[in-house]
């Protein structure tokens, strides 16, 4: 089966400045499925994400790659293709409810919007479908609250706002930006309880923007862990939590604080990410593995692991057996 | 705007009249001496200082005094004028059509030539549209308005002779004429408040395409015109409608100097010579009716913000 989306060799860069914020990352999203892309911040997941539908801001180009859409690369398309499928086939959520929602228009426009876009919807048409969604999406009294502004509302309702207005034209895709990260934990549960329902509901594909590994336990079925600009793992969920395929992913697996094992030191993992132009040479993330041996300092490849691929030589050799978080 | 909102600026903008008709009441005494000596002139004789005097009412207790003419001024009775026998009213009634017109002009001026330009600038951050318009802004608010109003007129009417140069028509000439003649002036009035808004509204608009909902609405396919119009411009209006309200009084004041550039007789001419005169039953009126525009005007800018902004409704 043809995968949905299927990002391909994509590398971002910051124009004269900056070479390879994001290199040479490959990964799929497939029909129905939910795909998940996790790592730190400034890994470029985000930038990742924002590249499929050309939102990257202005100073930063995509070099090379492409991201094929249902047999069509968005990233050759003219801006008027583009547009068609933004809002459209495709969805986007963002962090930030609050300020991604326009302030000075009501919620029901924001979600009338897409359909007067897409499907050439009248106001009132547009508007009554807006109701719909937003009952669909669990706000209760949507036929007073489509008349409401965004700070009117707490942010877990203008995030299911949000929500609302992405699957206004029944995408098949579904790209969200850490939909949950600005949330208080409780409306997290929620939120990804509602994305969880539409997807099953509206057999929606899902590309999740996350660095919340339960979100990823509970959500997804495919993984791709980013570190420091490119791919440093591709697997599935329970390869991930079973046995991890780099040192980077195990490392992540570890820093989780759990629950029941009070007062345990929390494990982190030293150093920082290399910001771009200050990545090794070799694997990049050496200098903070605890398996780092010598030859790690020679350039790796992908290699394939099981369904998947890591980048760490001694995991693709045999060599390195990596502990996950949960034992078969 | 909940009704409740535009009750308390009403009450607002009432509250400001009030204070201002103290001021105005008290600047008869605020002149040193005797008033009516000084008002009399120096030439006057005892009877001259003692009519003066008792028109005032200047011999009976201050409280008394402004209790009687605040009740005047509710009434639209303001006194006559010392040295011609009009009323203050009808007086100001003659000459202040020129001079509102030609404000609310050069409003209307500066909103569209301003926002417009600024509008294109920001949109287009860095082109070369947008270097001209950042430097023609600095050059407008850099000219004086007197200096820009001859720079026009002799282009526009002496070199050309496409507009009167000087003199205002009524409407009763017809409205071609009567247009003909504002055109110049409210330019030259309305160009530095253009600038001003053009400036503030490039700097709106450049910060607006920086926030996440402009990005929002990209992914949900608008763009051009579409974008600019329900997401950045309405947005980037708030600030700017700010920054007019704070110009609009400014305008009335500016307008005294193009009257006299263009050699219409309005409220400028007035006041200044009732200043010179000391004829302070005019300069009452004067400054009253320039405070009644102001606070119209801000409210009207108000209203304009509470529409645009629905933070400020609710609150």
């Amino acid at each position: 089966m043809t995968p949905l989306l299927s990002v391909e060799g994509l590398t971002i860069d910051l124009p004269g400045r900056q070479p390879g914020l994001v290199e040479d990352v490959t990964f799929q999203v497939r029909e129905g499925h939910c795909t998940a892309l996790i790592g730190e911040s400034g890994c470029g997941k985000t930038l990742t994400s924002m590249a499929i539908l050309g939102l990257l801001p202005a100073a930063v180009r995509v070099s090379a790659g492409a991201v094929w859409f249902d047999g069509v690369d968005l990233l050759a398309c003219t801006p008027r293709q583009l547009r068609r499928i933004r809002g459209g086939p495709v969805g986007m959520v963002f962090q930030e409810p609050m300020s991604s929602l326009n302030p000075t228009m009501t919620v029901g426009d924001q979600i009338a919007e897409a359909r007067r876009l897409h499907l050439g919807e009248r106001r009132k048409t547009a508007l009554a479908r807006a109701r719909e969604l937003l009952e669909r999406v669990g706000i209760p009294n949507a036929a007073r609250r489509i008349g409401s502004y965004p700070h009117e509302m707490s942010g877990g309702m203008q995030q299911r706002v949000m929500i609302a207005a992405a699957i206004a034209c029944e995408p098949k895709l579904i790209i969200a930006d850490e939909p949950t990260t600005a949330l208080d934990v409780t409306i997290q549960a929620e939120i990804l309880a509602l994305l969880r329902d539409l997807q099953r509901d509206l057999d929606l594909a899902v590309l999740l923007v996350t660095h919340d590994l339960g979100v990823v336990a509970d959500f997804c079925d495919d993984v791709v862990v980013m570190y420091a600009g490119h791919i440093a793992e591709r697997t599935t969920v329970d390869g991930l939590f079973y046995q991890p395929g780099h040192p980077y992913s195990s490392a992540l697996l570890a820093a989780v604080p759990q629950v029941g094992q009070a007062r345990s030191r929390l494990t982190v993992i030293p150093g920082r990410v290399p910001s771009a132009g200050g990545f090794p040479a070799g694997c990049r993330f050496e200098p903070r593995c605890a398996h780092a041996e010598p030859p790690c300092r020679e350039p790796q490849p992908d290699a394939p692991l099981g369904d998947g691929l890591t980048r760490c030589g001694r995991v693709a050799s045999g060599e390195l057996t990596l502990q996950g978080a949960l034992r078969g | 705007m909940s009704t409740r909102m535009i009750i308390r600026r009403l009450g607002g903008g009432l509250l400001v009249l009030w204070l201002v008709s103290i001021l105005t009441f008290l600047l008869v005494h605020l002149i040193p001496g005797d008033p009516a000596e000084v008002i009399a002139g120096e030439n006057a004789t005892v009877a001259d200082v003692t009519r003066i005097r008792a028109e005032l009412g200047l011999d009976r207790p201050v409280l008394t005094q402004y209790v009687t003419w605040l009740s005047g001024v509710l009434r639209g009775d303001l006194g006559n004028s010392l040295f011609t026998d009009k009323s203050v009213v009808t007086s100001i009634a003659e000459v202040a059509p020129p001079t509102l017109v030609i404000t609310v002009l050069a409003i209307v001026v500066a909103v569209l030539v301003g926002v417009s330009a600024g509008t294109v600038a920001g949109l287009t951050q860095g082109s070369r549209v947008d270097r001209l318009v950042s430097t023609l802004a600095t050059l407008g608010i850099a000219m004086p308005s007197f200096w820009l109003a001859m720079v026009l007129v002799s282009v526009f009417a002496l070199t050309n002779t496409w507009l009167p140069a000087t003199g205002y028509a009524s409407l009763a000439e017809g409205f071609g004429t009567w247009l003909s003649h504002l055109v110049l002036p409210a330019t030259a009035l309305g160009l530095a408040t253009a600038a001003e808004l053009a400036r503030h509204t490039r700097g709106c608009v450049a910060d607006v395409l920086t926030r996440p909902y402009v990005r929002t609405a990209r992914a949900r396919g608008a763009s051009g015109a579409w974008l600019v119009r329900r997401h950045i411009l309405r947005n980037a209006a708030i600030p700017v409608v700010t920054v007019l309200g704070l110009q609009a009084g400014r305008l009335l004041g500016g307008a005294i100097v193009i009257e006299a550039v263009f050699g219409i007789s309005g409220l400028g001419t007035l006041a200044v010579n009732a200043v010179l005169q000391r004829n302070y039953p005019v300069i009452q009126g004067y400054v009253l009716l320039c405070a009644v525009v102001v606070v119209l005007l801000n409210l009207i800018v108000d209203l304009a913000y509470g529409w645009i902004n629905p933070k400020v409704r609710t609150a």
